[in-house]
Protein backbone atom coordinates (compact mmCIF):
# COMPACT_ATOMS: atom_id res chain seq x y z
CA UNK A 1 0.00 0.00 0.00
CA UNK A 2 2.63 2.35 1.43
CA UNK A 3 6.75 2.03 0.51
CA UNK A 4 8.44 4.76 1.68
CA UNK A 5 12.77 3.88 0.61
CA UNK A 6 15.61 5.18 2.01
CA UNK A 7 13.56 8.82 2.13
CA UNK A 8 15.72 11.99 3.52
CA UNK A 9 14.47 15.64 3.32
CA UNK A 10 16.87 18.30 4.40
CA UNK A 11 15.61 21.89 5.16
CA UNK A 12 17.48 25.07 3.65
CA UNK A 13 20.04 22.53 2.34
CA UNK A 14 23.58 24.74 2.26
CA UNK A 15 22.79 27.50 4.23
CA UNK A 16 23.82 28.16 7.90
CA UNK A 17 20.02 26.73 9.38
CA UNK A 18 20.35 23.70 7.45
CA UNK A 19 18.04 21.31 9.34
CA UNK A 20 18.24 17.73 8.35
CA UNK A 21 14.44 16.86 9.09
CA UNK A 22 14.64 13.02 8.25
CA UNK A 23 16.84 10.85 7.32
CA UNK A 24 17.49 6.99 5.29
CA UNK A 25 13.70 6.24 6.47
CA UNK A 26 12.47 3.05 5.51
CA UNK A 27 8.68 2.09 6.01
CA UNK A 28 6.26 0.00 4.48
CA UNK A 29 2.16 -0.46 5.94
CA UNK A 30 0.29 -3.17 4.33
CA UNK A 31 -3.37 -2.39 3.03
CA UNK A 32 -6.06 -2.13 5.56
CA UNK A 33 -3.79 -1.47 8.25
CA UNK A 34 -3.41 1.18 11.07
CA UNK A 35 0.14 2.15 11.73
CA UNK A 36 0.55 4.93 14.22
CA UNK A 37 4.09 6.83 14.13
CA UNK A 38 5.29 8.18 17.29
CA UNK A 39 8.49 10.15 18.16
CA UNK A 40 9.58 13.25 20.08
CA UNK A 41 8.22 16.43 19.19
CA UNK A 42 9.40 17.93 16.71
CA UNK A 43 12.04 15.05 14.76
CA UNK A 44 10.16 15.36 11.22
CA UNK A 45 6.93 13.64 11.99
CA UNK A 46 5.43 16.41 9.66
CA UNK A 47 7.41 16.56 7.11
CA UNK A 48 7.38 12.62 6.63
CA UNK A 49 3.49 12.84 6.37
CA UNK A 50 3.86 15.80 4.05
CA UNK A 51 6.53 13.57 1.61
CA UNK A 52 3.52 10.90 1.67
CA UNK A 53 1.17 13.42 1.06
CA UNK A 54 3.04 14.70 -2.00
CA UNK A 55 2.88 18.52 -0.38
CA UNK A 56 6.68 18.51 -0.76
CA UNK A 57 9.37 17.22 -2.59
CA UNK A 58 11.45 14.95 -0.20
CA UNK A 59 15.36 15.90 -0.80
CA UNK A 60 16.25 11.95 -0.70
CA UNK A 61 14.64 8.69 -1.36
CA UNK A 62 10.76 8.11 -2.70
CA UNK A 63 7.87 7.24 -1.68
CA UNK A 64 5.14 4.99 -3.02
CA UNK A 65 1.43 4.83 -2.90
CA UNK A 66 -0.36 1.84 -4.34
CA UNK A 67 3.11 1.57 -6.32
CA UNK A 68 3.03 4.54 -8.09
CA UNK A 69 5.70 6.50 -6.87
CA UNK A 70 4.33 10.15 -5.74
CA UNK A 71 5.05 13.03 -7.02
CA UNK A 72 2.39 14.71 -6.42
CA UNK A 73 -0.74 14.61 -4.42
CA UNK A 74 -2.19 10.35 -4.56
CA UNK A 75 -5.19 10.43 -6.04
CA UNK A 76 -6.87 8.34 -3.32
CA UNK A 77 -5.48 10.31 -0.24
CA UNK A 78 -6.89 12.09 2.74
CA UNK A 79 -4.97 14.29 5.20
CA UNK A 80 -6.53 15.21 8.50
CA UNK A 81 -4.57 18.12 10.31
CA UNK A 82 -4.11 18.67 13.73
CA UNK A 83 -5.52 22.13 13.75
CA UNK A 84 -9.13 21.86 12.48
CA UNK A 85 -9.78 25.68 12.91
CA UNK A 86 -7.43 26.34 9.85
CA UNK A 87 -8.18 23.48 8.09
CA UNK A 88 -11.98 23.59 7.60
CA UNK A 89 -12.81 26.74 5.36
CA UNK A 90 -14.96 29.67 7.76
CA UNK A 91 -16.52 30.78 4.71
CA UNK A 92 -18.32 27.61 4.22
CA UNK A 93 -21.03 25.97 5.83
CA UNK A 94 -20.27 22.35 7.39
CA UNK A 95 -21.96 20.68 4.37
CA UNK A 96 -19.71 22.66 1.72
CA UNK A 97 -16.80 21.56 3.35
CA UNK A 98 -17.23 18.37 3.71
CA UNK A 99 -18.47 17.94 0.20
CA UNK A 100 -15.74 20.43 -1.86
CA UNK A 101 -12.53 17.87 -2.09
CA UNK A 102 -15.61 15.69 -3.99
CA UNK A 103 -15.48 18.12 -7.14
CA UNK A 104 -12.44 16.59 -7.57
CA UNK A 105 -14.16 12.82 -8.13
CA UNK A 106 -16.33 14.72 -11.10
CA UNK A 107 -19.59 13.96 -8.45
CA UNK A 108 -22.35 16.07 -9.65
CA UNK A 109 -23.99 18.59 -7.22
CA UNK A 110 -27.03 16.50 -5.94
CA UNK A 111 -24.18 13.09 -5.44
CA UNK A 112 -21.53 15.72 -3.37
CA UNK A 113 -25.03 17.09 -1.18
CA UNK A 114 -25.65 13.06 -0.48
CA UNK A 115 -21.83 12.14 0.31
CA UNK A 116 -21.65 14.73 2.51
CA UNK A 117 -24.68 14.36 5.02
CA UNK A 118 -23.44 10.47 4.78
CA UNK A 119 -20.11 10.86 6.32
CA UNK A 120 -21.48 13.69 8.37
CA UNK A 121 -23.89 11.15 9.90
CA UNK A 122 -20.77 8.60 10.37
CA UNK A 123 -19.25 10.86 12.73
CA UNK A 124 -22.37 11.61 14.61
CA UNK A 125 -23.27 15.39 13.39
CA UNK A 126 -26.06 15.15 11.04
CA UNK A 127 -28.12 18.35 11.35
CA UNK A 128 -24.56 20.42 11.83
CA UNK A 129 -24.81 20.91 7.94
CA UNK A 130 -25.93 23.85 7.78
CA UNK A 131 -23.59 25.45 10.47
CA UNK A 132 -20.19 27.18 10.37
CA UNK A 133 -17.31 25.68 11.54
CA UNK A 134 -17.13 28.82 14.36
CA UNK A 135 -20.15 27.78 15.69
CA UNK A 136 -18.90 24.37 16.43
CA UNK A 137 -16.66 23.06 19.24
CA UNK A 138 -13.39 22.09 18.77
CA UNK A 139 -14.13 18.08 19.15
CA UNK A 140 -17.30 19.08 16.62
CA UNK A 141 -14.94 20.80 13.94
CA UNK A 142 -12.24 17.99 14.16
CA UNK A 143 -15.08 15.61 13.67
CA UNK A 144 -16.18 17.66 10.45
CA UNK A 145 -12.81 17.18 9.09
CA UNK A 146 -12.33 13.71 9.21
CA UNK A 147 -16.12 13.17 7.82
CA UNK A 148 -14.75 15.48 5.07
CA UNK A 149 -12.08 13.02 4.43
CA UNK A 150 -14.16 9.86 4.93
CA UNK A 151 -16.58 11.68 2.29
CA UNK A 152 -13.75 11.15 -0.26
CA UNK A 153 -13.54 7.41 0.19
CA UNK A 154 -9.38 7.44 0.15
CA UNK A 155 -7.83 4.21 0.22
CA UNK A 156 -4.85 5.71 2.81
CA UNK A 157 -5.81 8.48 5.28
CA UNK A 158 -3.37 10.80 6.80
CA UNK A 159 -3.69 12.21 10.10
CA UNK A 160 -1.14 14.13 11.48
CA UNK A 161 -1.46 14.57 15.51
CA UNK A 162 -5.61 14.58 14.65
CA UNK A 163 -6.32 15.08 18.59
CA UNK A 164 -3.49 16.73 19.99
CA UNK A 165 -5.29 20.32 20.18
CA UNK A 166 -8.76 18.89 22.10
CA UNK A 167 -9.61 17.83 25.49
CA UNK A 168 -8.91 14.38 26.95
CA UNK A 169 -12.63 13.32 26.99
CA UNK A 170 -12.91 14.44 23.03
CA UNK A 171 -9.79 12.93 22.76
CA UNK A 172 -10.99 9.56 23.24
CA UNK A 173 -14.52 10.27 21.99
CA UNK A 174 -12.19 10.58 18.39
CA UNK A 175 -10.00 7.51 18.88
CA UNK A 176 -13.06 5.81 18.78
CA UNK A 177 -14.82 7.40 15.93
CA UNK A 178 -11.68 6.54 13.87
CA UNK A 179 -11.82 3.24 14.80
CA UNK A 180 -15.63 2.55 13.99
CA UNK A 181 -14.94 4.28 10.78
CA UNK A 182 -12.39 2.45 9.71
CA UNK A 183 -14.11 -0.50 10.45
CA UNK A 184 -16.92 0.76 7.91
CA UNK A 185 -14.35 1.90 5.29
CA UNK A 186 -11.78 -0.44 3.78
CA UNK A 187 -8.75 2.37 4.11
CA UNK A 188 -5.13 2.36 5.29
CA UNK A 189 -4.43 4.35 7.99
CA UNK A 190 -1.43 6.67 9.22
CA UNK A 191 -1.99 8.11 12.06
CA UNK A 192 0.60 10.51 13.26
CA UNK A 193 1.12 11.36 17.32
CA UNK A 194 3.31 12.15 20.23
CA UNK A 195 0.64 10.19 22.69
CA UNK A 196 1.86 7.17 23.39
CA UNK A 197 -1.08 5.63 25.35
CA UNK A 198 -2.77 6.95 21.95
CA UNK A 199 -0.49 5.28 19.60
CA UNK A 200 -0.95 1.78 21.71
CA UNK A 201 -4.59 1.91 22.04
CA UNK A 202 -5.66 2.85 18.16
CA UNK A 203 -2.94 1.27 16.52
CA UNK A 204 -2.06 -2.36 14.93
CA UNK A 205 1.12 -1.53 14.91
CA UNK A 206 3.52 1.30 16.07
CA UNK A 207 6.65 3.20 14.56
CA UNK A 208 8.85 5.24 16.91
CA UNK A 209 11.06 7.15 15.45
CA UNK A 210 14.39 8.84 16.36
CA UNK A 211 14.48 12.39 17.18
CA UNK A 212 15.78 14.59 14.12
CA UNK A 213 17.26 13.59 11.91
CA UNK A 214 14.03 11.07 11.86
CA UNK A 215 14.71 7.23 11.25
CA UNK A 216 12.74 4.15 12.72
CA UNK A 217 14.09 2.61 16.06
CA UNK A 218 10.99 0.65 16.90
CA UNK A 219 8.41 -1.57 14.87
CA UNK A 220 5.96 -2.90 17.09
CA UNK A 221 3.25 -5.17 16.46
CA UNK A 222 -0.14 -4.43 18.23
CA UNK A 223 -1.75 -7.56 19.24
CA UNK A 224 -5.01 -6.22 21.59
CA UNK A 225 -8.41 -7.81 21.53
CA UNK A 226 -11.11 -6.42 19.60
CA UNK A 227 -13.22 -4.51 19.86
CA UNK A 228 -11.06 -1.79 21.77
CA UNK A 229 -12.38 -0.20 24.52
CA UNK A 230 -11.35 2.82 26.77
CA UNK A 231 -11.02 1.34 30.25
CA UNK A 232 -10.68 -2.78 29.56
CA UNK A 233 -7.96 -2.13 26.52
CA UNK A 234 -6.26 0.14 28.61
CA UNK A 235 -5.57 -2.18 31.64
CA UNK A 236 -5.05 -4.84 29.42
CA UNK A 237 -1.77 -6.45 30.92
CA UNK A 238 -0.39 -6.20 26.90
CA UNK A 239 -1.35 -2.67 26.55
CA UNK A 240 0.58 -1.65 29.89
CA UNK A 241 3.91 -3.69 28.66
CA UNK A 242 3.50 -2.78 24.72
CA UNK A 243 3.06 1.27 26.10
CA UNK A 244 6.23 0.83 28.09
CA UNK A 245 8.27 -0.65 25.29
CA UNK A 246 7.00 2.22 23.37
CA UNK A 247 7.81 4.59 25.87
CA UNK A 248 11.52 2.67 26.39
CA UNK A 249 11.74 3.73 22.80
CA UNK A 250 10.88 7.49 22.87
CA UNK A 251 12.98 8.16 25.59
CA UNK A 252 15.68 5.50 25.45
CA UNK A 253 16.79 7.57 21.76
CA UNK A 254 16.02 10.69 22.79
CA UNK A 255 18.48 10.24 25.92
CA UNK A 256 21.16 8.58 23.51
CA UNK A 257 21.59 11.45 21.23
CA UNK B 1 -12.05 45.48 17.16
CA UNK B 2 -14.22 46.26 20.48
CA UNK B 3 -16.84 47.51 17.41
CA UNK B 4 -17.03 44.05 16.18
CA UNK B 5 -16.95 42.38 19.86
CA UNK B 6 -20.17 44.50 20.24
CA UNK B 7 -21.86 44.08 16.78
CA UNK B 8 -21.73 39.93 17.68
CA UNK B 9 -23.25 40.44 20.98
CA UNK B 10 -26.70 39.56 21.81
CA UNK B 11 -27.89 42.65 22.75
CA UNK B 12 -27.02 44.66 19.40
CA UNK B 13 -30.01 46.19 18.46
CA UNK B 14 -29.96 48.29 21.60
CA UNK B 15 -26.39 49.68 21.05
CA UNK B 16 -27.41 49.89 17.87
CA UNK B 17 -30.22 52.37 18.66
CA UNK B 18 -28.12 53.97 21.16
CA UNK B 19 -25.08 54.75 18.77
CA UNK B 20 -27.79 55.80 15.56
CA UNK B 21 -29.61 58.47 18.32
CA UNK B 22 -25.67 59.25 19.71
CA UNK B 23 -25.09 60.36 16.35
CA UNK B 24 -28.12 62.17 15.31
CA UNK B 25 -27.75 64.70 18.26
CA UNK B 26 -24.00 65.27 17.62
CA UNK B 27 -25.48 66.13 14.14
CA UNK B 28 -28.31 68.21 15.44
CA UNK B 29 -26.33 69.82 18.06
CA UNK B 30 -24.42 70.91 14.92
CA UNK B 31 -26.70 72.03 12.59
CA UNK B 32 -28.39 74.01 15.66
CA UNK B 33 -24.75 75.80 16.02
CA UNK B 34 -24.85 76.57 12.73
CA UNK B 35 -27.90 78.07 12.64
CA UNK B 36 -27.54 80.10 15.48
CA UNK B 37 -24.27 81.75 13.93
CA UNK B 38 -25.97 82.54 11.28
CA UNK B 39 -28.97 83.93 12.28
CA UNK B 40 -27.57 86.28 15.26
CA UNK B 41 -25.21 87.58 12.63
CA UNK B 42 -21.88 86.01 14.23
CA UNK B 43 -20.93 85.32 10.83
CA UNK B 44 -21.79 87.23 7.65
CA UNK B 45 -25.01 85.19 5.83
CA UNK B 46 -23.64 85.40 2.34
CA UNK B 47 -21.37 83.38 4.03
CA UNK B 48 -23.01 80.87 6.15
CA UNK B 49 -26.59 81.05 5.40
CA UNK B 50 -28.52 79.27 8.66
CA UNK B 51 -29.12 75.16 8.91
CA UNK B 52 -32.81 75.19 8.01
CA UNK B 53 -32.56 77.40 5.09
CA UNK B 54 -29.44 74.58 3.60
CA UNK B 55 -32.07 71.64 4.34
CA UNK B 56 -34.70 73.50 2.62
CA UNK B 57 -32.73 74.03 -0.17
CA UNK B 58 -31.53 70.44 -0.40
CA UNK B 59 -35.29 69.53 -0.33
CA UNK B 60 -36.25 71.88 -3.21
CA UNK B 61 -33.03 70.64 -5.23
CA UNK B 62 -33.88 67.30 -4.58
CA UNK B 63 -38.06 67.77 -6.33
CA UNK B 64 -35.63 69.61 -9.13
CA UNK B 65 -34.68 67.86 -12.57
CA UNK B 66 -32.13 70.12 -13.36
CA UNK B 67 -30.18 69.20 -10.17
CA UNK B 68 -30.98 65.29 -10.85
CA UNK B 69 -29.83 65.28 -13.84
CA UNK B 70 -26.33 66.24 -12.63
CA UNK B 71 -26.61 64.30 -9.50
CA UNK B 72 -26.96 61.38 -11.99
CA UNK B 73 -24.28 62.08 -14.04
CA UNK B 74 -22.32 62.12 -11.27
CA UNK B 75 -23.34 58.71 -9.67
CA UNK B 76 -22.57 57.45 -13.11
CA UNK B 77 -18.92 58.14 -13.23
CA UNK B 78 -18.74 56.98 -9.73
CA UNK B 79 -20.38 54.09 -10.34
CA UNK B 80 -18.65 52.83 -13.49
CA UNK B 81 -15.14 54.14 -12.22
CA UNK B 82 -15.47 52.40 -9.05
CA UNK B 83 -16.85 48.85 -10.92
CA UNK B 84 -14.41 48.93 -13.46
CA UNK B 85 -11.49 49.66 -10.73
CA UNK B 86 -12.52 46.40 -9.03
CA UNK B 87 -13.33 44.29 -11.84
CA UNK B 88 -9.15 45.96 -12.63
CA UNK B 89 -7.87 45.79 -9.56
CA UNK B 90 -8.72 41.90 -7.85
CA UNK B 91 -7.24 40.02 -10.65
CA UNK B 92 -4.19 42.33 -10.88
CA UNK B 93 -4.07 41.91 -7.02
CA UNK B 94 -4.21 38.14 -7.20
CA UNK B 95 -1.88 37.94 -9.88
CA UNK B 96 0.47 40.16 -8.06
CA UNK B 97 -0.32 38.50 -4.70
CA UNK B 98 0.29 35.10 -6.02
CA UNK B 99 3.15 35.34 -8.60
CA UNK B 100 6.62 37.02 -6.72
CA UNK B 101 8.27 37.23 -10.08
CA UNK B 102 5.24 38.83 -11.71
CA UNK B 103 5.27 41.35 -8.48
CA UNK B 104 9.15 42.54 -7.66
CA UNK B 105 9.02 43.16 -11.55
CA UNK B 106 6.20 45.38 -11.38
CA UNK B 107 6.86 46.90 -8.01
CA UNK B 108 8.75 49.89 -8.81
CA UNK B 109 6.47 51.29 -11.22
CA UNK B 110 3.57 50.46 -8.84
CA UNK B 111 5.91 52.34 -6.34
CA UNK B 112 6.67 55.53 -8.24
CA UNK B 113 2.58 55.91 -9.29
CA UNK B 114 0.82 55.15 -6.03
CA UNK B 115 2.13 58.50 -4.60
CA UNK B 116 0.87 60.56 -7.50
CA UNK B 117 -2.14 62.87 -6.08
CA UNK B 118 -4.36 61.79 -8.60
CA UNK B 119 -6.20 65.44 -8.69
CA UNK B 120 -2.94 66.19 -9.65
CA UNK B 121 -3.08 64.25 -12.75
CA UNK B 122 -6.39 66.03 -13.50
CA UNK B 123 -4.86 69.11 -16.21
CA UNK B 124 -2.39 65.93 -18.03
CA UNK B 125 -5.59 63.69 -18.19
CA UNK B 126 -8.24 66.46 -19.65
CA UNK B 127 -5.56 67.87 -22.49
CA UNK B 128 -4.75 63.88 -23.54
CA UNK B 129 -8.35 62.76 -23.47
CA UNK B 130 -10.90 65.76 -22.88
CA UNK B 131 -13.70 66.53 -20.11
CA UNK B 132 -15.82 64.49 -20.71
CA UNK B 133 -17.41 61.51 -18.81
CA UNK B 134 -14.03 59.50 -19.71
CA UNK B 135 -11.88 62.21 -18.03
CA UNK B 136 -14.06 61.48 -14.86
CA UNK B 137 -14.09 57.85 -15.72
CA UNK B 138 -10.67 57.31 -16.36
CA UNK B 139 -9.25 59.51 -12.82
CA UNK B 140 -12.16 57.72 -10.56
CA UNK B 141 -10.74 54.62 -11.71
CA UNK B 142 -7.04 55.43 -11.72
CA UNK B 143 -7.87 56.06 -7.84
CA UNK B 144 -9.97 53.76 -6.60
CA UNK B 145 -7.50 51.41 -8.18
CA UNK B 146 -5.07 51.38 -5.66
CA UNK B 147 -6.88 50.47 -2.37
CA UNK B 148 -8.44 47.58 -4.07
CA UNK B 149 -4.82 46.74 -4.97
CA UNK B 150 -3.61 46.77 -1.98
CA UNK B 151 -5.63 44.92 0.16
CA UNK B 152 -6.14 42.45 -2.44
CA UNK B 153 -2.50 41.37 -1.68
CA UNK B 154 -2.30 42.02 1.78
CA UNK B 155 -5.74 39.94 1.79
CA UNK B 156 -3.83 37.05 0.11
CA UNK B 157 -0.70 37.53 2.42
CA UNK B 158 -2.64 37.01 5.89
CA UNK B 159 -4.18 33.41 3.95
CA UNK B 160 -3.65 30.57 5.96
CA UNK B 161 -1.44 28.43 4.57
CA UNK B 162 -2.74 25.10 6.06
CA UNK B 163 -6.03 26.13 4.71
CA UNK B 164 -4.53 26.16 0.82
CA UNK B 165 -2.78 22.63 1.88
CA UNK B 166 -6.10 21.29 2.85
CA UNK B 167 -7.39 21.77 -0.01
CA UNK B 168 -4.37 20.63 -2.16
CA UNK B 169 -4.29 17.69 0.01
CA UNK B 170 -7.47 16.64 -2.41
CA UNK B 171 -5.36 17.10 -5.18
CA UNK B 172 -6.53 20.18 -6.11
CA UNK B 173 -4.26 22.65 -8.71
CA UNK B 174 -2.62 26.00 -7.60
CA UNK B 175 -5.33 28.06 -9.53
CA UNK B 176 -8.02 25.87 -7.68
CA UNK B 177 -6.32 26.75 -4.66
CA UNK B 178 -5.90 30.79 -5.48
CA UNK B 179 -9.95 30.63 -6.48
CA UNK B 180 -11.40 29.01 -3.52
CA UNK B 181 -9.21 29.07 -1.02
CA UNK B 182 -7.38 32.51 -1.34
CA UNK B 183 -10.02 34.60 -2.88
CA UNK B 184 -12.58 33.53 -0.35
CA UNK B 185 -10.18 34.45 2.20
CA UNK B 186 -9.23 37.66 1.09
CA UNK B 187 -12.83 38.30 0.61
CA UNK B 188 -13.37 40.98 3.48
CA UNK B 189 -9.97 42.91 2.88
CA UNK B 190 -10.74 43.28 -0.63
CA UNK B 191 -14.31 44.25 0.20
CA UNK B 192 -12.75 46.80 2.68
CA UNK B 193 -10.37 48.15 0.04
CA UNK B 194 -13.71 48.51 -2.06
CA UNK B 195 -15.49 50.76 0.58
CA UNK B 196 -12.47 52.56 0.92
CA UNK B 197 -12.28 53.25 -2.33
CA UNK B 198 -15.87 54.01 -2.64
CA UNK B 199 -15.15 57.12 -0.42
CA UNK B 200 -12.05 57.84 -2.90
CA UNK B 201 -13.79 57.57 -6.11
CA UNK B 202 -16.48 60.24 -4.59
CA UNK B 203 -13.77 62.83 -4.19
CA UNK B 204 -12.23 62.12 -7.46
CA UNK B 205 -15.69 62.44 -9.64
CA UNK B 206 -16.26 66.09 -7.88
CA UNK B 207 -12.63 67.24 -8.12
CA UNK B 208 -12.63 66.36 -11.91
CA UNK B 209 -16.90 68.07 -12.23
CA UNK B 210 -15.02 71.02 -10.43
CA UNK B 211 -11.77 71.28 -12.97
CA UNK B 212 -14.41 70.62 -16.16
CA UNK B 213 -16.09 73.06 -15.27
CA UNK B 214 -19.17 72.35 -18.13
CA UNK B 215 -21.20 69.94 -18.38
CA UNK B 216 -23.23 67.69 -16.15
CA UNK B 217 -22.32 66.93 -12.39
CA UNK B 218 -22.65 67.49 -8.60
CA UNK B 219 -19.36 69.57 -9.25
CA UNK B 220 -20.33 71.46 -12.19
CA UNK B 221 -23.15 72.47 -10.27
CA UNK B 222 -21.10 73.20 -7.07
CA UNK B 223 -19.04 75.05 -9.27
CA UNK B 224 -21.25 77.58 -10.78
CA UNK B 225 -22.73 78.11 -8.04
CA UNK B 226 -19.32 79.14 -6.81
CA UNK B 227 -18.70 81.75 -9.45
CA UNK B 228 -22.20 83.42 -9.78
CA UNK B 229 -22.03 87.02 -8.74
CA UNK B 230 -22.94 86.90 -6.05
CA UNK B 231 -22.01 83.54 -5.15
CA UNK B 232 -25.39 81.39 -4.50
CA UNK B 233 -23.98 79.93 -0.83
CA UNK B 234 -27.15 78.23 0.15
CA UNK B 235 -26.85 76.08 -3.03
CA UNK B 236 -22.82 75.62 -3.03
CA UNK B 237 -23.64 74.12 0.60
CA UNK B 238 -26.77 72.03 -0.21
CA UNK B 239 -25.10 70.23 -3.27
CA UNK B 240 -21.82 69.46 -1.04
CA UNK B 241 -24.54 68.20 1.70
CA UNK B 242 -26.15 65.87 -0.87
CA UNK B 243 -22.47 64.36 -1.97
CA UNK B 244 -21.34 64.20 1.99
CA UNK B 245 -24.70 62.41 2.42
CA UNK B 246 -24.53 60.05 -0.59
CA UNK B 247 -20.86 59.15 0.70
CA UNK B 248 -22.08 58.13 4.03
CA UNK B 249 -24.99 56.01 2.67
CA UNK B 250 -22.57 54.12 0.31
CA UNK B 251 -20.13 53.27 3.43
CA UNK B 252 -22.92 52.91 5.90
CA UNK B 253 -24.12 49.85 3.32
CA UNK B 254 -20.53 48.39 2.56
CA UNK B 255 -19.96 48.03 6.64
CA UNK B 256 -23.09 46.65 6.80
CA UNK B 257 -22.76 44.30 4.15
CA UNK B 258 -19.45 43.26 5.38
CA UNK B 259 -20.80 43.06 8.72
CA UNK B 260 -23.17 40.14 7.39
CA UNK B 261 -21.24 38.32 4.86
CA UNK B 262 -18.46 37.85 6.91
CA UNK B 263 -19.37 36.67 10.09
CA UNK B 264 -16.81 33.80 10.24
CA UNK B 265 -13.81 36.43 9.23
CA UNK B 266 -15.18 38.41 12.38
CA UNK B 267 -15.70 35.61 15.00
CA UNK B 268 -12.41 34.49 14.33
CA UNK B 269 -10.86 37.73 14.99
CA UNK B 270 -13.30 38.01 18.47
CA UNK B 271 -11.51 34.73 18.99
CA UNK B 272 -8.09 35.97 19.27
CA UNK B 273 -8.53 39.06 21.32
Amino acid sequence: MLEIDNLSHVYGAGTPNEHRAIEGLNLSVAEGELLCIVGPSGCGKSTLLRSIAGLISPTGGQVKVEGNLVRQTPDNLAVVFQDYSRSLFPWMSVADNVALPLRRRGMDKKARREAAMEALESVGLSGAERKYPFQLSGGMQQRVAIARALAYRPTLMLMDEPFGSVDAQTREDLEDLVLKVRGHHQMTIVLITHDIDESVYVGDRVVVLSKAPAHVVGDLKVDLPEPRDQITTREHPDFVHLRAEVGRLVRGHAAVV
Amino acid sequence: MSVTATALAPGRPARATVRWSRRAVGALAFAALIELVSRTGLADREFLPPATEIVARMGTLALDPAFRAHALTSLLAWAVGLGLAAVAAVPLGLLLGSVPVVDAATRSVVEFLRPIPSVALIPLVALVIGTGLQLRISLVVYASLWPILYNTMYGLRGVDPLAKESLRSYGFGPLSVLLRVSLPSSAPFITTGVRLAAGIALILTVSTEIVAGRGEGMGVFIYFAGIAVPARMTDILAGVCWVGLFGVAVNALLVAFERRAFRWHHARLGEQT
